[in-house]
């Protein structure tokens, strides 16, 4: 086992090459390029024994890679935001075919207006695609993750892909110290893909997409894929155990951090939780109870796990870096439905929106968000959802909007005064 | 923990400098992260790389808002706003800056408290620019302290053994010639202190208020205002037309420039628009009669102010 600097987009094919891929469909898109070009630079040189075509566009790719996966051959891609939402026809359809294998998302702020930079409503848009969902927070979960994922996705209780989820720049393009398994082990711990009756080949003709009329069979077929994702819940732990017997890392389904004995604690997903586990620190260094607990699976969701480790807290902030648009946080309802009617859940659930587009969320707001969650523990009213920006943005914004009004005016006038009309 | 930003333009090599202090700092047993940090840009534009290095665990991410050492490969960044090369200093960061004016008129013009040490522009060889980030990571190292020669000189080996042994040696040459020169001043870089939990700044949130959809979409109402971003800040080297060699060909330049910034007047003769010129030097290469020549931007603006060049 070597212990070496990776980014996120390095630990992602790293993953992919130790769990063996046969198949890799392919489409460029920042911030997930490098996973490509690192996967096709290991085919090219003969390091890494698979094959790697681009497509011309990611629908086509999730195409390639659920018929892949449908004849039996062990299959990675990757892509983020647009490219995920571009591909979105084919995330529900190739689950609905039951055909397993591991899709990394690395994720992007949604257009419009167009970004770069990180948040997660990309990856939430495909939430209820059939697609399992585990979420990163270091390049070293990125590589654990990809390994996890195959078995889970493999796994005959289960059987569906799996979206390994990280963030961009925030992992993709940062370095962190990251133990590389040994190939052999990593070998032995994926273990060869049991296809079962999967069997697609060229020249026999199988339809992997049967039309159903009537909504009998229809309910049939996709509540199945529903019992089979939650089957997941099971799988994961079993296989995230025998993970940590090899490798010595336990990555639950939920991390618990400082949690506890806390009184109040953060919930969020992804890098920007590693943010939340400094702040914690600082806030028990100042003598406050304060835990974190960070959801990997997001599909399945962990609903049992987490009525078990909220019970008889006082006060959740939940942070979400995400937004549907007219609810607000997509963790926080999921939470709020988790926890709703069960016995010794917490009063106060307050919602936070931050980090969207990849705004940083600054220790200070983790200690505000924190104080404001306790106020509201102590005066039993829970305050409306906050979106994480200050006055100093809002000032930015409005002074942009006046350069943009008086330039408009100024290319209005000088439209005008040609014609020489009076409006 | 040890905070420490990259200033520099893209293709001054400011990613491998992060990458090379990354492992220097990782040979030596510390917890590194490393990052570049940019956008859309093209060769030219401001960029910046930090890296974080601590014995535990590094839990922070993302931008580092009060670097404890900053280094800038090019001194025409500092002015330039969206560089952000000052942004979060205080008197206890050091500023390392790549420039021919002493570290007092620094002090005096950044009214920075802090200490400044500037690396000589030793060669007037642009083509010496390429190793400005070895130059820029060894000189980080000797000021940080805690990086050996050895680790120093196996980070860049690692880092640029793929482009093979002749630019390796030299790189190793340039940083350890800048880890030398900094000798005087080694372990000069703290780290800063914790920030507090009881006693913070309020962050100052505010209720966005609804603005009307007029106002609110991000939609651009005008057609070319990109006119309005001045992308010849980029510019380290500038493409210069020595109208005596021009052979007036009028189509060559101008349409193998990528941005459109070289017009064709009515006689056929070419005029760059240096307010857009990003400097990639295309038009150089392409020039028939190579009429074109390529000026460092700070001479070319030292002309300029001393009216040498109209």
């Amino acid at each position: 086992m070597k212990r070496m600097l990776l980014t996120g987009n390095g630990a992602a094919a790293w993953g992919a090459r130790l769990a063996a891929t046969d198949y890799i469909p392919a489409f460029p898109i920042t911030p997930q390029t490098e996973i490509i070009e690192a996967l096709a630079n290991w085919i090219d040189n003969g390091a890494m024994n698979a094959r790697l075509v681009t497509l011309e566009s990611e629908h086509s790719m999730i195409t390639a890679a659920g018929a892949a996966a449908a004849t039996g051959v062990r299959v990675f891609s990757a892509t983020s935001s647009q490219g995920l939402l571009y591909a979105m026809e084919m995330l529900y359809t190739v689950s609905g075919w039951r055909a397993p294998f591991v899709l990394t998302n690395v994720s992007r702020g949604l257009a419009a207006p167009i970004t770069l930079e990180s948040d997660h409503t990309d990856v939430m848009a495909a939430r209820d695609s059939g697609f399992l969902q585990i979420h990163c927070a270091t390049c070293q979960e990125v590589l654990d993750s990809t390994l996890i994922a195959y078995r889970l996705a493999e796994d005959a209780r289960v059987r569906l892909p799996v979206i390994v989820n990280l963030d961009g720049f925030y992992l993709s393009f940062t370095r962190e110290p990251v133990q590389l398994p040994d190939q052999q082990i990593a070998k032995e711990f994926v273990g060869r893909y049991d296809a079962e009756n999967i069997r697609f080949r060229a020249s026999a003709p199988v339809s992997q997409a049967v039309a159903v009329l009537g909504g009998s069979p229809y309910s049939y077929f996709r509540y199945e894929t529903h019992l089979a994702a939650q089957n997941a819940l099971l799988v994961y732990d079993e296989v995230a155990a025998e993970f940590n017997q090899r490798f010595g890392r336990q990555h639950n389904a939920i991390e618990e951090y400082r949690s506890d004995d806390a009184d109040i604690l953060f919930v969020m997903m992804g890098s920007f939780a590693t943010k939340a586990k400094e702040a914690v620190d600082l806030l028990r260094d100042s003598g406050q109870a304060v835990g974190l607990l960070r959801p990997r699976l997001i599909r399945p969701f962990p609903t049992q796990s987490f009525q078990h480790l909220l019970g008889g807290k006082k006060g959740i902030a939940v942070i979400d870096q995400n937004l549907s648009m007219g609810m607000g946080g997509v963790l926080h309802a999921e939470l709020s439905s988790a926890l709703y009617g069960h016995a010794n859940a917490p009063a106060t659930l307050v919602s936070f929106i931050g980090g969207l587009g990849g705004r940083d969320i600054s220790s200070e707001e983790f200690f505000e968000m924190a104080a404001v969650t306790r106020r509201a523990v102590d005066e039993g009213v829970t305050p409306a959802p906050r979106l994480l920006y200050n006055e100093t943005e809002l000032r930015e914004i409005r002074k942009l909007q006046a350069v943009a009004q008086s330039e408009r005016e100024e290319l209005h006038n000088s439209a005008d005064k040609p014609s020489g009309e009076q409006q | 923990m040890y905070r420490i930003r990259f200033h520099g333009r893209g293709g001054q090599g400011m990613k491998t400098a992060s990458r090379i202090l990354g492992t220097a700092f990782f040979l030596e047993g510390y917890e590194v992260q490393d990052a570049p940090r940019y956008g859309a840009e093209r060769r030219g534009a401001p960029i910046f790389a930090y890296v974080r290095a601590d014995h535990a665990a590094i839990n922070e991410r993302g931008i580092i808002q009060h670097p404890d050492l900053v280094i800038v490969a090019d001194d025409s960044l500092v002015p330039v706003a969206g560089a952000g090369v000052v942004t979060g200093i205080d008197a206890h960061t050091v500023l390392l800056i790549n420039s021919d004016e002493p570290p007092e008129l620094w002090k005096q013009r950044l009214n920075f408290a802090g200490q400044v040490f500037t690396l000589p522009v030793e060669t007037e060889d642009r083509a010496e620019l390429r190793f400005i980030g070895a130059t820029c990571s060894g000189a980080a190292a000797r000021l940080l302290g805690v990086i050996t020669r050895a680790s120093l000189s196996q980070a860049i080996t690692e880092e640029l053994q793929a482009l093979g042994d002749a630019v390796v040696d030299k790189n190793l040459a340039k940083a350890l010639t800048a880890y030398d020169l900094m000798e005087a001043h080694r372990g000069c870089v703290g780290t800063s202190s914790k920030v507090s939990a009881t006693d913070y700044q309020n962050p100052a949130w505010v209720n966005l208020p609804f603005d009307d959809a007029r106002i609110a979409a991000p939609a651009i109402h005008a057609a070319a205002t990109s006119v309005q971003v001045n992308t010849g800040l980029w510019r380290t080297l500038r493409p210069v037309i020595d109208y005596e060699l021009c052979n007036k060909c009028w189509w060559i330049c101008s349409s193998f420039c990528p941005d459109g910034a070289i017009d064709v007047d009515d006689k056929g003769v070419p005029h760059i628009d240096y307010d857009h010129c990003k400097g990639c030097m295309v038009c150089v290469a392409q020039c028939p009669p190579h009429a074109i020549a390529s000026v460092p931007e700070q001479e070319a603006q030292a002309q300029d102010a001393a009216g040498e060049v109209t």
